[in-house]
């Protein structure tokens, strides 16, 4: 054992510098940067909760949008396909009625055009019975033989 | 064998106790050890700038590796105080993690081979005798074990208050009758007395002797040193920051005690 007090003077003086040096600038801002840090990673997980907590939120009204909007086009379709349907039937009937219009517009012009024809006929078989007529009427004349009943008949006016 | 076995005549006696002396300056009980004191002092410089380093460039980011070495230390200290020690920490943190630090590099200096420095100042800087290690030499543990019983006087008032820490003194542990003051004075003078007698001889006691046994080993053949050496070696890397931890520890605990009301 080698005793030597100056030297344990020394030490101790040099303990009490690196001691101060240490409390002063080494151990607060290592001790804060790692309570900042400690508080940081509590925010951040806390954030990371409340994000959660909110897409799941968001999920769900997503879902229940979803399904809206899938019931409410079944819905259209349905409407769509009744309309359809009623058109298509409409559409139907419309030219039911338009054929049979037109049907008997045609019938109609037929039965006047038929009656036209027959009476232009009956006109002409009265020009031919009269022509026909007065040929066998001029052939049958005989002069002075009608000659006599006409001045008969002057005769008698 | 070594240059100092060479020097001094071959004797293996001789090669021990020339490693075993200081590089002093003056005579007798007012020499310094110089050795000593420069190599606690390097190491001190050693932590303190490695420290600040880390220190300057803290950040509550992501931390870098020197950063997180660090901090891994701040709180590996801090948690053991505040294991033990249940008052304002800003002081006594720092104070464990100088001690623990400091006394760290001090007994991993005998890891080094015992010869390495010794030859370098023998033959660089014409040095007759180096002693690397210094938790090895009987002054430094005591300087640090007599801090901390500085401090231990120093918070037993800051705790229990003047008054407090004399009825202390004078009832505990046997009790308030007047007749037994001087046994209560008596024990808890050799209880404050016993803490850092027993805090640095501990520490002394474990690295003088590894340093010895170092010694011993480096005395075999060359050959043959690696086995021995190796062992002893691997052992110390247990010895070596056991000896830091406790030496901390149990300032830490000297201090609770000194600063609560038992």
């Amino acid at each position: 054992m080698d005793v030597s007090p100056l030297t344990l003077v020394g030490q101790a003086g040099t303990f009490l510098v690196l001691v101060l040096v240490t409390m002063r600038y080494v151990w607060p801002p290592l001790t804060q940067a790692m309570e900042e840090r400690r508080r940081k990673i509590a925010e951040g997980l806390a954030q990371s909760e409340e994000a959660e907590q909110a897409l799941d939120k968001a999920n769900a009204e997503g879902d229940e949008i979803i399904r809206e909007a899938r019931r409410k086009a079944g819905e259209i379709i349905e409407q769509a396909s009744q309309r359809g349907n009623q058109l298509v039937e409409q559409a139907k009937q419309e030219a039911i009625a338009e054929r049979d219009r037109q049907v008997q517009a045609a019938e109609a012009e037929i039965r006047q055009a038929t009656n036209q024809a027959r009476e232009a006929l009956r006109e002409r078989v009265a020009e031919l019975a009269i022509a026909g007529a007065g040929r066998v009427i001029e052939s049958e004349i005989d002069d002075k033989r009608h000659r006599e009943m006409l001045d008969k008949l002057a005769a008698e006016l | 064998m070594s240059f100092a076995v060479a020097a001094a005549g071959s004797s293996p006696t001789e090669y021990v106790s020339h490693h075993l002396e200081h590089l002093k300056v003056g005579e007798g009980l007012w020499a310094i050890h110089v050795d000593t004191l420069f190599f606690s002092v390097v190491l001190g410089a050693l932590m303190l700038f490695v420290m600040i380093l880390a220190a300057r460039r803290a950040t509550s980011g992501i931390p870098g590796k020197l950063q997180n070495f660090v901090e891994v230390l701040v709180d590996f200290v801090d948690n053991s105080v505040k294991e033990s020690f249940h008052g304002p920490r800003q002081f006594v943190a720092p104070l464990a993690m100088t001690i623990f630090v400091w006394v760290l590099l001090w007994n991993l200096m005998d890891l080094i081979p015992v010869d390495y420095l010794p030859l370098l100042a023998y033959h660089v800087f014409g040095l007759e005798y180096l002693r690397v290690v210094p938790s090895a030499d009987v002054n430094a543990p005591f300087a640090l074990s007599l801090s901390v019983l500085v401090l231990i006087l120093i918070y037993s008032v800051k705790g229990k208050g003047f008054g407090g820490f004399g009825k202390e003194m004078l009832f505990h542990p046997f009790g308030k009758n007047p007749l037994l003051w001087p046994a209560n004075i008596l024990l808890n003078l050799v209880e404050l007395v016993a803490k850092p007698v027993s805090l640095a001889l501990r520490l002394f006691g474990n690295l003088y002797a590894a340093e010895l046994i170092f010694i011993l080993i480096a005395m075999l053949p060359w050959w043959i040193q690696f086995i021995p050496g190796g062992a002893w070696a691997v052992f110390h890397i247990l010895v070596v920051p056991l000896q830091a931890f406790i030496f901390m520890t149990l300032t830490i605990v000297y201090l609770s005690l000194a600063y609560e009301e038992h």
